[in-house]
């Protein structure tokens, strides 16, 4: 995983609370069996409406979502994570998220930043009436700068440790290794192996 | 202070201890893969440039998509397909062994383990799989993952878990003539509900466990998660360590006799303290089938179909209504006047040995009335092969039956096994969720006794009845 520390990027208006997982992504687009490509999945039922707002020329490069409350709800499908993040999201800025989605978000490397729902509604306006403006989320402070105003967000202290050290779950295991290779060697000798392959015959 | 079975197998795989409120960073003794739940996870590893650190605590097999008939032709379903294919190019790129379709180890990823051998006491076991907890009734803490904790145990051997309570389910005295450990487990489903196990790890003990084969103890660690446990567990005895002495995998010579005396010890001990318990008479058991749509909606094959007043919670009785609508069945009409027109037997709940002598038992001698249509799918190659040897083949076509190839078959639908809209089945699986046996079908969860009864009948049938 990439280290997180500050992310400038062109700020989408999604004016809609309780998007769930299923509207993120349709349970159609999990037959995939690659971790990757899920960006054509990304809110497939909206994206067919020439007026939804990653249609419009000026939100189509967009790196940080701004949402209404309750986002990422329902089915704990990590295809949802991965659609936007393969779209190219960085940042969803939201009042609430889904727990499984921010847990989810939070190891896959997308930064769910929690803001009150008055500084969504104040982002919202403000990009509307700039399409295409940038943002620029900035981890190690926890602030969100739209142009002279600048805004507190909260994120979970461990999300937060590991998204600035760029350590997934993954990560951290194997920076102790050591731990397991040393484990490895108390394991008793009775324990089967799957290799070399044996069979009934 | 003593310590449970779940606690001493925990304690015993700690590579990291978390402390305060922080996950510990646990070891796993084997990881179970199958077509549907690994690819991504793989896929996560060629990102990120990482391998497979214990290939050799890691098998394959592919279950889920598989066809059971025609199993060396190429699979049809193009989606099956690449999820089958993609399963056999991991393998070979990272180095799992994998028992492919026609292989003679392949099988259901549940049967196939403990039937080599694989599945031992004391080990943790995990598999991108709810059903997982099968392996508990080895002694095994063995629980289902997903699909980033799959990527997670690849590339590391371990899993960050929080620690689980402890709940011991206690089954006194014996269990009645013609009744079966899914009865039991249904019985106990309807109970305490889908969720009654939620946050717990379940130990399963007393006369009647103790009395159990391990097809019969398997069945009920299967369905462990259908009320929300998150494994279930039974202590080794004489009947496990006979199951296992001599199959493939299982230790030999000084090494049999070291595991054994380590075995021994995992018992919970006289003086530990669960943090819930259930008790439940054997004796009491009847037959025992669902009505509605989750395996907690149950009631005994002698009773009628609730009402949804008969349900004082809000919630349980909106969810009757909508179970009763879509299950288009009537409060008041007794179960056994429920008619089927789709029998099946199989899966990683009743797909064994076991299941297959018992429902032929009671098929032997009689026909599959015309208005069903039965399925018996062997829950591995090897279970396939030996009721052949055991003729057991014989008495299902003879009786009408279809004898297929061994998957997961219709328990969930994945390959061409599935229920039509409107079609009622009787089935010794796991799950009667809304469209799983195929969409618009509509599933009551039996054992393989009752399956093969009702078989016979065309509708729900008390097996002493036939």
């Amino acid at each position: 995983m990439e280290k997180f520390s500050t992310h400038t990027g062109v700020a989408v208006p999604l004016r809609r609370s309780n998007v769930d997982t299923d509207q993120i992504i349709p349970a159609v687009y999990l037959k995939r069996v690659t971790r990757s490509g899920f960006e054509d999945g990304l809110f497939a039922a909206w994206r067919s409406d020439p007026q939804f707002v990653l249609n419009q020329p000026a939100y189509r490069s967009g790196s940080i979502l701004v949402a209404g409350a309750d986002f990422g709800t329902g089915s704990s499908r990590e295809h949802a994570v991965w659609a936007l993040m393969d779209y190219g999201f960085s940042v969803v800025i939201s009042p609430r998220f889904g727990d499984i989605f921010m847990g989810n978000a939070g190891k896959a490397g997308l930064l769910t930043a929690v803001v009150p729902a008055s500084t969504v509604e104040e982002l919202w306006g403000l990009i509307e009436a700039d399409p295409g403006m940038s943002l620029t989320v900035d981890l190690e402070a926890k602030t969100i700068t739209a142009g002279e105003r600048s805004y507190d967000f909260t994120v979970n202290d461990y999300t937060r440790y590991r998204l600035l050290n760029g350590l997934d779950d993954i990560s951290i295991t194997l920076a102790s290794a050591d731990r397991i290779t040393q484990y490895e060697a108390t394991r008793p000798a009775f324990k089967p192996t799957t290799l070399p392959l044996r069979s009934i015959d | 202070m003593g310590r449970t079975l779940s606690q001493k197998v925990w304690d015993d795989h700690v590579v990291i201890s978390g402390g305060d409120g922080e996950p510990d960073l646990l070891y796993i003794d084997l990881h179970l893969c199958h077509e549907v739940t690994s690819p991504q996870a793989f896929d996560g590893l060629r990102l990120a440039g990482r391998r497979v650190r214990r290939p050799d605590l890691t098998m394959a097999t592919e279950d889920h998509n598989t066809p059971t008939a025609d199993i060396l032709a190429p699979i049809a379903d193009p989606v099956s397909r690449l999820q089958v294919d993609t399963l056999r190019a991991n393998a070979a790129q990272f180095g799992v062994p994998l028992h492919s379709l026609g292989d003679a180890d392949q099988g259901i990823v549940h049967i196939m383990s403990p039937q080599l051998g694989l599945t031992q006491p004391g080990m943790t076991i995990v598999c991108g799989d709810s059903h997982t907890s099968t392996h508990g009734a080895f002694g095994a803490l063995a629980f289902g993952i997903g699909t980033s904790e799959v990527e997670h145990v690849l590339a590391t051997q371990t899993l960050p878990q929080s620690r689980p309570k402890t709940m011991a389910v206690t089954v006194n005295g014996q269990m009645p003539d013609g009744v079966t450990s899914k009865d039991l487990i249904l019985t106990h489903i309807a109970a305490v509900g889908t969720g009654g196990g939620a946050g717990y790890v379940a130990e399963y003990r007393g006369e009647a466990i103790d009395a159990m084969s391990m097809e019969a103890r398997m069945t009920i660690c299967n369905m462990s998660i259908e009320w929300g446990a998150r494994a279930g567990m039974i202590a080794p005895d004489r009947t496990t360590l006979d199951y296992l002495k001599s199959r493939p995998y299982a230790p030999q010579g000084p090494l049999w006799d070291e595991a054994v005396a380590y075995w021994s010890r995992l018992a919970t001990d006289d003086d530990a303290v669960f943090d819930a318990e259930v008790v439940i008479d054997a004796a009491s058991l009847t037959p025992f089938v669902t009505w509605g749509t989750n395996p907690g909606q149950g009631v005994g094959l002698g009773q009628a179909v609730p009402s949804p007043s008969d349900f004082a919670d809000p919630g349980a009785r909106a969810a009757a209504e909508r179970a009763l609508a879509y299950m288009d069945l009537t409060p008041g009409t007794k179960m056994v006047d429920i008619d089927i027109d789709t029998v099946f037997l199989g899966s990683c709940t009743n797909g064994r040995i076991e299941d297959l002598r018992l429902a032929a038992s009671v098929l032997k001698g009689h026909k599959v009335a015309d208005s069903v249509r039965m399925l018996v799918v062997p829950g591995s190659a090897r279970i396939r092969a030996q009721a052949m040897a055991e003729g057991l083949d014989k008495v299902f076509i003879e009786a009408g039956a279809e004898w297929r190839e061994a998957g997961c078959s219709m328990c969930l639908g994945m390959n061409p096994d599935t229920l039509s809209p409107g079609q009622r089945s009787a089935s010794t699986s796991n799950r009667n969720f809304e469209g799983r046996q195929g969409k618009g079908g509509r599933t009551h969860l039996v054992s393989p006794s009752i399956a093969a009864a009702t078989a016979v009948t065309g509708h729900l049938t008390d097996p002493r009845d036939v």
